[in-house]
């Protein structure tokens, strides 16, 4: 049996490439982990229940792709027919090339050149059944599941919408090239197997033996040397798709793996950066799920500054500062990203680079001694330029008999928050210090703030040993614990999402739950996860003011959609940005609950309009 | 009606030009939204640089209003245009006694339209951190007219004569977090007058501005700010406010930056005046809407030319004047509204107007 033939030599060598590549690739990353992550990986791989858990998800994510699936069937499938079916096709490619060849050791182009070397005769009628028959419509069949999945490729290019796709990512040249080979290797695959069948008389399955039949009967010619032809254009393009492979997006698929195993064994990618974002990195697919979700994208029209182009250039070692500067942080493709990838962190990574360097003084800072309280308040600088909030908060406070402090009534200090999103955290670690003293001197057992920025700095970077929580939280704990009572307000309410308290913080159903109590909460159309950023991100350090008010105007559309009495937040910079634009009045959930609670004490307000009428 | 005119608006750019135009013959029709004519002015007591009074310059418009057809109290509901004539249907608010209908619609006919819807003062509750409507005594310009007016003095919330008073510039002027960039034009001599007046009532009490520029633009506006200093010992801080805070007993905490020392600057003041600067009003956009007028991206109405056609706009027929172009003063509202009145006599008065 004739085993070799020169044509499989660009496979072999791109083959041979690939894994070298890959290789080194995985020994770099394993190898640069901190010592802490190595033992963690080195316990993983010997737990059978974390094993099991990484195969399972490489199955579903990397073969079924189950989270594309959840966002469009269409494109679900389409990934899925290039993994699952080129995966499937080189499993059973292997096994029935056993049953041509005995040795336990194939070469590993021999499986997929197998009908160059084997071309069995016309079987008959009842031979259906025999094994090689069977192989036959299996390798058949699972072609066409690819090329079924190539066509939809195709139709995409053209009709992104019907995948669920708005709009597709701009690729690089080593992706095009990558990509024209990926795509050219089926259809070559499917010509060349087919001319073969055609010209032997046999060989193929249902696919390859009808189309080669028809091949030779309208094109008569050399049919042998067709074949060849083809045999070398399939051999190329798998050849130079494998050399493309490290250099391309499609790094994305042995990345990936390595990935899942890593998070199955816990390891966490680290603020300053470590091999494991660097994996990330190399796991990103450019599959551009991310351009749809950014709201810069679809609200304001900035469309080149999106994860997948910052991780792009990241990878490629350069990223514009315009790219790692413009962005809200606001977590909506971290929160879409169908590989998990932590792109917020990624940019800030970035930040830190370009950030760092610059100093600032903070010794015009004094420290004051705050007094004692069993709560301690801090409404955060943001909740000064929204006074009706802290008033609101401390009329709940009395209200409710407790023994607060509001730490920083006279002006806050900045929880440190705004200076780590523009990547200098050594000036907001001397801040982060600053109020950890304050904090710690009142000696009280929970932390209450009323601004999400602050509660989610309070709680990643603050490693304070007592209890922190945002204002929504803890109103509804007192109303749990029968400290206040409330009354509905039977008033339309719609509820914006903060990005720090939802995705950043995971605190959704507390204010929904304090809402309802009071009023007539309404849903709208994207909400919790899936909520809009106001516009008025801190993180968004590098776009004029008119493009915010583009993201904000986009925003109380569909927040406003469906005529609310009143437009519900519970971050005084939403409240902030929103009143700007909103002809619905805008109020902080705190407010609502105080004006809630019956028999209040209710602060003299006289409307200054009306003012004349009480002077003598 | 021949040779008909409706005028949108009882300011004084819609009095003033209705005035002249009925003064040429024409037949004019004023629609104003209020009960009364007069809109910001009405409320004004006295009026920069000379201060004299307001009620003075609007009882000059109103004698000139005598062959104007008045109607007071109505919106506008829709505007149509048919080739030179206009169909303007209002909707009075006010129930008529003789239709069955609480709201009564009334079609109007015109040849020719002038829009002087004007501005609106600034919602001072959007500067949240500054606490209008949440700290009793923070006031707009216009609350501090209002007390002008009544006579009684000025005393803070708590009845107290307030020993020291700050005025704040800029208040939804200049300040793109608010959406408005522009510059209101008459705020910096309204605070350099209202701290006069202040002074005047109260020798006694410290009077401080805050603000970005003074930007005294017209004939005799630098005197009356040198006055303001050297006569009357007016403060002038530049700094733009941060945040208030209020104290237990109802005064006022203001957080500033002294930026020619370059120090933040913090000041407790009984009284803080806010000088709420111009929007366009709400009425506005509406019309412009049924009209297809072209507004800029700060809502005022943009004429066709802002030089040479400063009192037309693209529609044929219809014509602008006053505040609902941009701020402008009383005096310059009244010299535009008479330049309107014109402008719009020659086009009803030519046989064969070139773009129609």
């Amino acid at each position: 049996m004739i085993k070799f033939n020169l044509f499989v030599l660009p496979f072999s060598l791109g083959l041979i490439y690939v894994v070298y590549s890959i290789v080194i690739h995985y020994y770099r990353w394993i190898k640069s982990l901190p010592a802490v992550d190595k033992v963690k990986l080195a316990n993983g791989l010997r737990t059978p229940s974390k094993v099991l858990a990484s195969l399972k998800e490489i199955f579903l994510e990397g073969l079924i792709h189950r989270k594309l699936w959840k966002r469009n069937p269409l494109l679900g499938y389409m990934h899925m027919s290039f993994a699952l079916g080129w995966f499937l096709l080189i499993v059973m490619g292997n096994l029935e090339s056993r049953i041509y060849h005995g040795a336990y050791i194939n070469a590993p182009y021999y499986p997929i050149f197998l009908k160059f070397f084997i071309h069995d005769r016309l079987v008959l009628f009842f031979e259906i059944f025999t094994v090689p028959a069977f192989f036959r419509f299996i390798m058949d069949f699972l072609l066409l599941f690819v090329l079924s999945g190539l066509g939809l490729a195709l139709i995409k290019r053209k009709q992104s919408q019907w995948f669920g796709l708005k709009r597709t990512t701009n690729h690089s040249f080593f992706d095009r090239v990558a990509l024209s080979c990926l795509w050219m290797i089926f259809p070559l695959r499917l010509l060349a197997e087919s001319y073969t069948a055609g010209y032997f008389g046999g060989g193929g399955g249902f696919l390859t033996q009808n189309l080669g039949n028809l091949l030779i009967k309208i094109s008569p010619g050399p049919a042998e040397s067709i074949a060849y032809i083809f045999w070398w254009s399939y051999s190329l393009a798998l050849g130079l798709f494998f050399i493309m492979m490290p250099y391309s997006r499609y790094m994305h698929i042995p990345s990936e793996l390595l990935l899942i195993i890593f998070r199955h064994c816990g390891i966490q990618p680290k603020k300053w950066g470590s091999s494991f974002s660097d994996l990330e990195l190399h796991s990103c697919s450019r599959c551009g799920v991310c351009i749809d979700a950014c709201q810069l994208n679809f609200a304001a029209g900035i469309s080149d500054i999106q994860a997948i182009y910052l991780i792009r250039g990241q990878r490629d070692q350069y990223v514009p500062e315009n790219i790692a500067m413009t962005c809200m942080l606001c977590g909506r493709c971290q929160e879409a990203c169908p590989v998990g990838i932590k792109v917020d962190l990624l940019r800030l990574i970035k930040r830190r680079e370009i950030g760092s360097g610059q100093v600032s003084d903070f010794s015009y800072l004094t420290q004051s001694y705050p007094g004692f309280a069993e709560v301690v308040y801090f409404a955060g600088c943001m909740s000064h330029l929204t006074p009706s909030i802290h008033i609101a908060m401390e009329g709940i406070f009395r209200e409710a008999g407790v023994d607060y402090l509001f730490v920083d009534r006279g002006g806050s200090t900045c929880c440190g928050r705004p200076l780590m999103l523009a990547g200098k955290d050594k000036q907001s670690n001397e801040l982060i210090e600053f109020n950890k003293t304050l904090i710690r001197q009142t000696r009280a057992r929970l932390l209450v703030t009323s601004c999400p920025i602050c509660y989610k700095v309070f709680r990643e970077e603050y490693n304070l040993p007592i209890r922190i929580q945002h204002h929504s939280q803890y109103i509804l704990e007192l109303v749990r614990e029968g400290k206040i009572a409330l009354q509905s307000q039977h008033r339309k309410v719609v509820y914006h999402d903060p990005c720090d308290l939802g995705r950043g913080g995971n605190v959704y159903d507390a204010p929904r739950e304090l809402l309802r109590k009071i009023s007539d909460l309404m849903p709208v159309e994207k909400e919790c996860a899936d909520a809009l950023c106001c516009g008025g991100s801190l993180g968004l350090m590098n776009t004029t003011l008119q493009k915010k008010d583009e993201v904000t105007r986009n925003a109380l559309q569909f927040l406003l959609a469906g005529n609310p009495d009143i437009l519900v937040t519970a971050c005084p910079l939403c409240k902030k940005t929103f009143v700007k634009h909103s002809k619905t009045e805008v109020r902080d959930i705190a407010e609502l609950v105080h004006d809630a609670i019956p028999g209040r004490q209710i602060r003299k307000i006289m409307d200054p309009q009306k003012a004349e009428a009480a002077i003598p | 009606m021949e040779n008909s005119v409706i005028v949108i608006g009882g300011g004084i750019s819609g009095m003033t030009a209705a005035g002249m135009l009925a003064l040429q013959g024409l037949s004019v029709t004023l629609l104003e939204k209020e009960k009364e004519t007069g809109g910001h002015l009405a409320r004004w007591d006295r009026l920069f640089p000379d201060r004299r009074k307001a009620s003075e310059v609007l009882d000059f418009a109103r004698e000139g209003m005598k062959r104007v057809n008045l109607v007071t109290g109505v919106t506008v509901t829709d505007i149509s245009r048919q080739g030179r004539e206009f169909t303007v249907v209002i909707n009075s608010p006010i129930p008529n006694p003789q239709s069955p209908t609480p709201d009564h619609e009334t079609v109007l006919k015109a040849r020719a339209l002038l829009l002087a819807t004007g501005f609106d003062l600034f919602e001072a509750r959007k500067k949240e951190e500054y606490g209008y409507g949440i700290y009793n005594n923070v006031i707009t310009s216009a609350d501090l007219e209002d007390r002008f007016k009544l006579k009684k003095g000025i005393l803070t919330s708590e009845g107290k004569i307030p020993a020291r008073i700050g005025i704040v510039h800029c208040v939804g002027s200049r300040d793109e977090k608010v959406g408005n960039l522009y510059c209101s034009k008459v705020c910096c001599v309204t605070g350099v007058k209202q701290a006069i007046e202040l002074k005047e009532m109260l020798p006694a009490a410290e009077v401080f501005n805050f603000y970005m520029d003074l930007r005294m633009f017209d004939r005799h506006f630098e005197e009356l700010y040198y006055e303001a200093q050297q006569k009357w010992n007016v403060n002038f801080i530049r700094g733009r406010l941060s945040e208030c805070a209020e104290n237990p007993d109802g005064s006022i905490i203001v957080k500033t930056e002294d930026t020619l020392t370059g120090k933040p600057f913090k000041i407790t003041v009984d009284l803080l005046v806010l000088l709420t600067g111009f929007v366009p009003a709400g009425s506005t956009g509406d019309i412009a809407g049924m009209l297809g007028l072209v507004t800029g991206t700060d809502g005022f109405i943009n004429s066709a030319d802002s030089h040479i056609m400063n009192n037309s706009t693209d529609i044929p027929g219809v014509f602008v004047a006053g505040a609902v172009k941009g701020p402008i003063s009383i005096g310059e509202a009244i010299a535009d509204a008479r330049a309107a009145a014109i402008q719009l006599a020659i086009y009803l008065n030519s046989p064969t107007p070139a773009d129609d």
